[in-house]
C-alpha cells in the first residue's frame, strides 16, 4: 500500500520499533498465561507450530525435539517383516526398481542366485545405499511395488568419518516393520489393510480352486 | 595408569558416532584443559559462508525457530580472519574451490570444518557434474560431516554439538596449532586449468603424476 | 491460443519467403531461419509483428545430423503464446550473429550458450564463458562431451542392477578429485592461476572512451563470491571512481551444478526433484513449471484429477509467499536492518515450511509434482492449519510487515528513485517477475497464458509504476495479498477426489519439443525440452528467471553509489542455485 508520505519525519521509524516492541512484549505476556507449560512440554511445542503462535518461538533442541511429520523423509530404510517362528524376513525382492528409478543413482543391488539351478532367488544379496549421493527424494519409497523400502525419520546422523559410515549397506539399512509402523502409522495401516484384502482374496481363490479341485476329482 | 591408557572399545556401528573419551582421559585433563575447552565449544563463530540449498536450513538454523546461538554461535563472521567453525554448506564446484581453500587458509588455527550435506561431504546428487568436486574432504581436513540433502536445522545442530564434543576432548597439550614443528602448511591452491589442477597431483617436473 | 500461432506463420515467410521456412519436423512448431538472415528477421518480428519479449535463447547440438540449432523464444509483452525461432549452423563452424544489440536481454544468455556449445556470436562485444571459467577444456552440453565420472549415456545405469557391486565413482577416474586432464597438457607452472584477464579486459571495453586508461583514480573492486550481502556465491566486479560505480560486471558459474547436462542423462521423472534445487527457496514453483513443460510435450492424454489441479495452485501459491516474505527479509538484511525483519519473515516461511513438510515431506526439498497430479493428498490437520494461516494469521502478519518497513524514512530514502528501469528498458533486458511488472508493465504469466487453473480464480496482477528499488520491493507485498486472496478462493472451492490417476516411473513422451513455462516467484521460469521419444530427454534447458533478470543489474547500477547497488541487487532477489544451474 503506498501511502502518502508521512509529514512527520520519523514517524515510519517509530512504527516499526513498535511492531519490534510488541513482539518483545509478547514473549513474556505468553510466558505468564503458560505459566510453566510454555517450554519444554509437548504441548508448548504444538503451540509453537501452531498458528497462533505469538512471541518467542524458539524450539530448544537437543532439549525439546519438533516432532517429524509422518510424511517426513530422510534417508530410506529397508523394511523386514518378522514371522511368528522368529525369522526375519527381508520384504525386498530385488526387483531393481527401486534403483532404476533413483535419480542420481545411489542405490546398488546385486540380485541373489541359486547356485543350483543359476536362477534368481528374490531376495538381495547386497544392498547398498550411498547416503553421500542421495538427495532423500523419496521415489524409491513411492515406486517400490512390496513396500519394502521406505524413508526414515532419523535424521540424527553427524559423523566423524564418511568413508565407511555413509555407504549404508544391507545391515545398517535394515529395520523392523514394527518400527515403519511406529514412524508412519497411517501409511503402514493402510498398505496391512491392502495386504490383508490381498491375502484374503488369495486364500479364497485358493479354496475355491481347492473346492473346485475336489469337485472335479469327485466327478472323475 | 595403564588403565585408562587402554583404547575403549567401541562397537562398530557406533564407530563414527561417538568421541572417545575415556573417563580416564576425561579426568585426566587438567583444569586448564577444560577451562579451554569449555570457552572454545561455547563460543564456536562460523563464517557467514553459504554455497547452495543447504546454506538457506544454515540460515533457519540461525534464525528464530532452531537459534543456534544458544550454543554461542550466532555470530557468523563475514571476515575467516574471525571465525573458527567453516561450514560447507552446499555443493562444491570447481569454479568456487579456490575461494573455500583461500578461506580455509585465512581463518586462524584452532579451526574446524563441518560438511553439511551430501554434497559437501561426498559431491552429492551432483556429483557425477563435470564442474563438482565429490566431497570437500578432497581438500580439507574435514571434522563433521553431516548428512541429509539437506539436513534439517535439527540435524545440523546435531552435528554442531557432536563438533563439541570433538573440542571437549582435546588437550592443549597436545593440539597441533600449539606445536611449532608440527603445524600444518596451507593448503596448497588449485589452479583452473584446462580443469581443475591441484598442485599435488603434480611432480616436480610440473607433470601430471598417474 | 492456437490462432496466434496460425495467424503468424503467414506473415513471417510471406515477409521472408526465402530465408524464413516453417519448421516441418515432427512435433515441432516455429520458423527455421537462416542464420544470415536472423537479424532482419528478428527485427521485422519485433518491428512489425510485436514479439517484442525475447525471452530465451539456447542451443540443441543435433549431433546426428552435424548440427547445432540456435533457438529463441519469444513472446509478444501484450499475452499469447510463444513464437519459435531456430536457426541451425554445422558443429565446426558454429557462428551466429549476435542479437544483444536488437534485444539486450542477449547478452548472457548468448554467453551461456557459448560456454555449453561454443557457438559463436558475431558482434558480442563480451563473448566469454559464464558459467564456466576461461581456459576450460570442451563444451559440455555437446553432446559427444563427457565428464569425468561418465558412467553411461542415459540413465537407468545398467551397472546398478541386478549385478550392483558398489564402486565409488572417485575410483574410476584416474585422478581421484574427478578430472580427467587432456592429453596435450601443459607443465604445471604454464598455468596462470589468475583467469581473470579476460574479463577486466572486457570491462575496460564498456568504459567511455576517455576513461578507458585504468591509471590513477578508477579503483577495480571485486564483491564476492563470499560477501554476506550477494546471496550466496555471487561475485560482482566493478570500476569505481570514489564511490561511484562507472562499470559493473557480474560474475557467476560458481555454484555450476551441471543441471542441464544431468537432466539429459536422467529420466523425465528423475528430473522433478533436480527441478527443486534449482531455486531452492521456492521449489514447489519450479516443479510446476517444469510439470507443466512436460505436459505440454504429453499432449492432451494426461488427465489431471480437479483436486490436484486446486493443489498445485495452492502449494504454488504459498511458495511465493514463502519466497517474497524471504525476499523482503533479506533486501531488509542488505540495507542494513541486520537480520530483525528477516527473523519476522522467517516464522511465517517456518510455518508454511511445516504445512511443507506435512504434505510434501521435506521442508525445502518438496518433489511434490507429478505428471498428471501431485503426489500425495494433503493430511486433514495440515488443511486445518492451512486454513488457518490463510484466512487469519498470513493476512495480519503481511500487514504488520508493511506497517513495520514500508513507511520506514530510512528505506525509502535508501530505495525510492534508485536504480530505475524504465518499462521498455524493462522488456528489452527481459526482466520477467516482480522485477518487470514494478516498472509499470503488467505482464504475469498466470495472466498471459494461463496454466493450470489459474483462469479460474479472481485476482489483479499487482503493478508498479517507478521501476525503483522501492517500487520491487512494495511489489512483493502486493503479490503475496494477492496470493492470499487466490488461496482463500482456493480453500473455499476445492473439491474432493483423487489426486493422482495413474504414477508410472517409466514416462515416455511422443518426440518434439516444447517452451513450458510457469510464474515462478522470481519471474518467468520456462523449461525448453527436446524428446527424442526415448525415456530421456534429449535437450533440457532452463530459462531461469534470476539468470536472466541479472542482465539489467549493470544497467542500473551505473552511476550510483555502491551500497546502492547492493540494495538493487536484494531488490532483484536471485538465487543462486538458479542464477548457474
Ligand atoms: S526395495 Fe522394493 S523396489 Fe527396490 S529392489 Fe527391493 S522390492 Fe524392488
Ligand atoms: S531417496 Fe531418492 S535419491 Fe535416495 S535412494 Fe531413494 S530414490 Fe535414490
Ligand atoms: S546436499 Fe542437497 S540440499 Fe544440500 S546443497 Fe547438496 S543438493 Fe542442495
Amino acid at each position: 500500500m503506498n501511502k502518502e508520505k508521512n509529514n512527520l519525519y520519523g514517524t515510519g521509524i517509530i512504527k516499526g520499533a513498535l511492531v519490534t516492541m510488541r513482539h518483545f512484549i509478547d514473549t513474556y505476556l505468553d510466558d505468564i498465561r503458560m505459566l510453566g507449560k510454555r517450554y519444554m512440554t509437548q504441548e508448548s511445542i504444538e503451540y509453537r507450530r501452531s498458528k497462533d503462535v505469538k512471541g518467542i518461538f524458539t524450539v530448544q533442541y537437543p532439549d525439546e525435539k519438533l516432532p517429524p511429520q509422518e510424511e517426513f523423509r530422510f534417508i530410506p530404510f529397508l523394511v523386514y517383516d518378522t514371522h511368528e517362528d522368529g525369522t526375519d524376513m527381508i520384504r525386498c525382492t530385488s526387483c531393481g526398481i527401486c534403483s532404476k528409478v533413483c535419480p542420481p543413482q545411489c542405490i546398488w543391488i546385486v540380485q541373489t542366485i541359486d547356485e543350483k539351478t543359476g536362477r534368481p532367488i528374490p531376495e538381495p544379496a547386497e544392498f547398498y545405499i550411498d547416503i553421500d549421493i542421495c538427495m532423500n527424494c523419496g521415489f524409491c519409497a513411492e515406486f517400490c511395488p512390496f513396500d519394502a523400502i521406505k524413508m526414515d525419520h532419523d535424521y540424527e546422523l553427524a559423523s566423524y568419518d564418511r568413508t565407511k559410515a555413509h555407504l549404508f549397506n544391507k545391515e545398517r539399512l535394515m529395520k523392523p516393520a514394527s518400527y515403519y509402523a511406529k514412524i508412519r502409522p497411517t501409511y503402514f495401516e493402510r498398505e496391512e489393510a491392502v495386504r490383508l484384502e490381498k491375502e484374503a482374496k488369495k486364500a479364497a481363490a485358493a479354496k475355491t480352486k481347492a473346492e473346485r479341485a475336489s469337485k472335479s476329482a469327485q466327478a472323475d | 595408569m595403564n588403565d585408562e591408557n587402554k583404547p575403549v572399545e567401541v562397537p562398530e556401528e557406533l564407530l563414527n558416532q561417538v568421541a572417545v573419551t575415556s573417563m580416564g582421559e576425561l579426568a585426566s585433563q587438567s583444569f586448564i584443559d577444560k577451562a579451554y575447552n569449555w570457552g572454545r565449544r561455547n563460543s564456536v563463530w562460523p563464517v557467514f559462508f553459504g554455497l547452495a540449498c543447504c546454506a538457506i536450513e544454515m540460515i533457519a538454523t540461525a534464525s528464530s525457530r532452531y537459534d543456534f546461538s544458544r550454543f554461542g554461535m550466532e555470530v557468523m563472521r563475514a571476515s575467516p580472519r574471525q571465525a573458527d567453525l567453516l561450514i560447507i554448506s552446499g555443493t562444491v564446484t570447481k569454479k568456487m574451490l579456490p575461494q573455500i581453500i583461500r578461506l580455509y587458509n585465512q581463518m586462524p588455527e584452532p579451526k574446524y570444518v563441518l560438511a553439511m550435506g551430501a554434497c559437501a561431504s561426498g559431491g552429492g546428487p551432483f556429483k557425477e557434474g563435470y564442474n563438482v568436486v565429490s566431497g570437500i574432504d578432497k581438500f580439507l581436513p574435514v571434522d563433521v560431516y553431516v548428512p541429509g540433502c539437506p539436513p534439517t536445522p535439527q540435524a545440523l545442530i546435531h552435528g554442531l554439538m557432536k563438533l563439541q564434543e570433538k573440542i571437549d576432548s582435546q588437550s592443549i597439550k597436545e593440539v597441533s596449532w600449539y606445536d611449532k614443528e608440527n603445524r600444518g602448511d596451507p593448503i596448497p591452491m588449485p589452479v583452473l586449468g584446462p580443469d581443475l589442477m591441484d598442485p599435488r597431483d603434480f611432480s616436480a617436473n610440473g607433470k601430471a603424476k598417474e | 491460443m492456437s490462432e496466434q500461432i496460425a495467424a503468424a506463420p503467414v506473415d513471417l515467410i510471406s515477409l521472408f519467403p526465402d530465408q524464413v521456412k516453417a519448421d516441418e519436423r515432427v512435433g515441432y512448431e516455429g520458423f527455421m531461419v537462416e542464420p544470415k538472415a536472423l537479424v532482419k528477421v528478428v527485427v521485422a518480428l519485433r518491428d512489425e509483428l510485436g514479439y517484442d519479449y525475447l525471452s530465451s535463447v539456447t542451443a540443441a547440438d543435433y549431433i546426428d545430423d552435424h548440427k547445432i540449432e540456435v533457438v529463441y523464444h519469444f513472446f509478444k509483452s501484450t499475452g499469447g503464446t510463444n513464437l519459435t525461432l531456430s536457426t541451425q549452423v554445422s558443429r565446426e563452424k558454429a557462428v551466429v550473429p549476435t542479437l544483444m544489440h536488437e534485444f539486450p536481454s542477449m547478452e548472457l544468455q548468448e554467453r551461456e550458450v557459448y560456454d555449453m556449445f561454443g557457438v559463436e556470436f558475431t558482434g558480442h562485444p563480451d563473448l566469454r564463458r559464464v558459467l564456466l571459467w576461461d581456459g576450460f577444456e570442451g563444451f559440455p552440453l555437446r553432446k559427444d562431451y563427457k565428464e569425468a565420472y561418465f558412467t553411461a549415456e542415459k540413465k537407468p545405469f545398467t551397472n546398478r542392477w541386478p549385478e550392483g557391486h558398489i564402486t565409488r565413482a572417485e575410483d574410476a577416474t584416474p585422478y581421484k578429485k574427478n578430472v580427467v586432464y587432456p592429453d596435450n597438457l601443459k607443465p604445471f607452472e604454464e598455468y596462470d592461476p589468475s583467469v581473470e584477464n579476460l574479463l577486466y579486459s572486457g570491462m575496460k571495453n564498456f568504459l567511455p572512451e576517455d576513461q578507458r586508461e585504468l591509471n590513477t583514480e578508477p579503483v577495480m573492486v571485486n564483491f564476492g563470491p563470499q560477501h554476506p550481502s550477494t546471496h550466496g556465491v555471487f561475485r560482482m566486479a566493478a570500476i569505481l571512481d570514489g564511490e561511484t560505480v562507472m562499470a559493473l560486471k557480474p560474475v557467476m558459474g560458481y555454484l555450476h551444478r551441471n543441471h542441464e547436462k544431468i537432466g539429459e542423462r536422467n529420466t523425465y521423472l528423475g528430473n522433478i526433484p533436480f527441478t527443486d534445487r534449482l531455486d531452492y527457496i521456492s521449489s514447489m514453483a519450479n516443479n510446476f513449471a517444469y510439470v507443466v513443460a512436460v505436459e505440454k510435450l504429453m499432449g492432451p492424454r494426461v488427465q489431471i484429477p480437479e483436486r490436484a489441479e486446486y493443489l498445485r495452485v495452492i502449494m504454488s501459491e504459498l511458495t511465493r509467499i514463502v519466497n517474497h516474505t524471504w525476499a523482503i527479509g533479506f533486501l531488509l538484511n542488505d540495507l542494513g536492518a541486520f537480520f530483525t525483519p528477516a527473523l519476522y519473515a522467517m516464522i511465517e516461511r517456518e510455518l508454511i515450511l511445516d504445512i511443507f513438510e506435512a504434505t510434501a515431506g521435506s521442508r525445502m526439498m518438496c518433489n511434490y509434482y507429478r505428471f498428471g497430479g501431485v503426489s500425495r493428498d494433503i493430511p486433514e490437520d495440515a488443511m486445518a492449519k492451512l486454513k488457518g494461516l490463510v484466512y487469519e494469521r498470513l493476512p495480519r502478519k503481511i500487514d504488520e510487515l508493511d506497517i513495520y518497513l514500508s513507511e520506514n524514512e530510512i528505506i525509502r530514502e535508501r530505495t525510492e528513485g534508485v536504480g530505475i528501469l524504465s518499462p521498455e528498458e524493462a522488456i528489452a533486458y527481459g526482466a520477467s517477475g516482480p522485477v518487470l511488472r514494478a516498472s509499470g508493465v503488467p505482464y504475469d504469466i498466470r495472466r498471459a497464458e494461463p496454466y493450470g487453473i489459474y483462469d479460474q480464480f479472481d485476482f489483479d496482477v499487482a503493478v508498479r509504476y517507478h521501476g525503483d528499488t522501492y517500487d520491487r520491493y512494495v511489489i512483493r507485498l502486493d503479490e503475496v495479498r494477492q496470493s492470499l486472496r487466490i488461496l482463500q478462493q482456493a480453500l473455499k472451492t476445492i473439491p474432493e477426489g483423487p489426486v493422482l490417476l495413474k504414477n508410472p516411473y517409466n514416462v515416455r513422451v511422443p518426440a518434439g519439443e516444447a517452451y513450458g513455462r510457469a510464474e515462478a516467484p522470481k519471474g518467468e521460469l520456462g523449461f525448453y525440452l527436446v524428446s527424442d521419444g526415448t525415456a530421456n530427454p534429449f535437450r533440457y534447458h532452463v530459462r531461469s528467471p534470476s539468470f536472466i533478470n541479472l542482465t539489467s543489474l549493470e544497467k542500473m547500477s551505473l552511476g550510483l553509489k555502491i551500497a546502492d547497488v547492493f540494495a538493487i541487487l536484494g531488490s532483484l532477489d536471485i538465487v543462486l542455485g538458479e542464477v548457474d544451474r
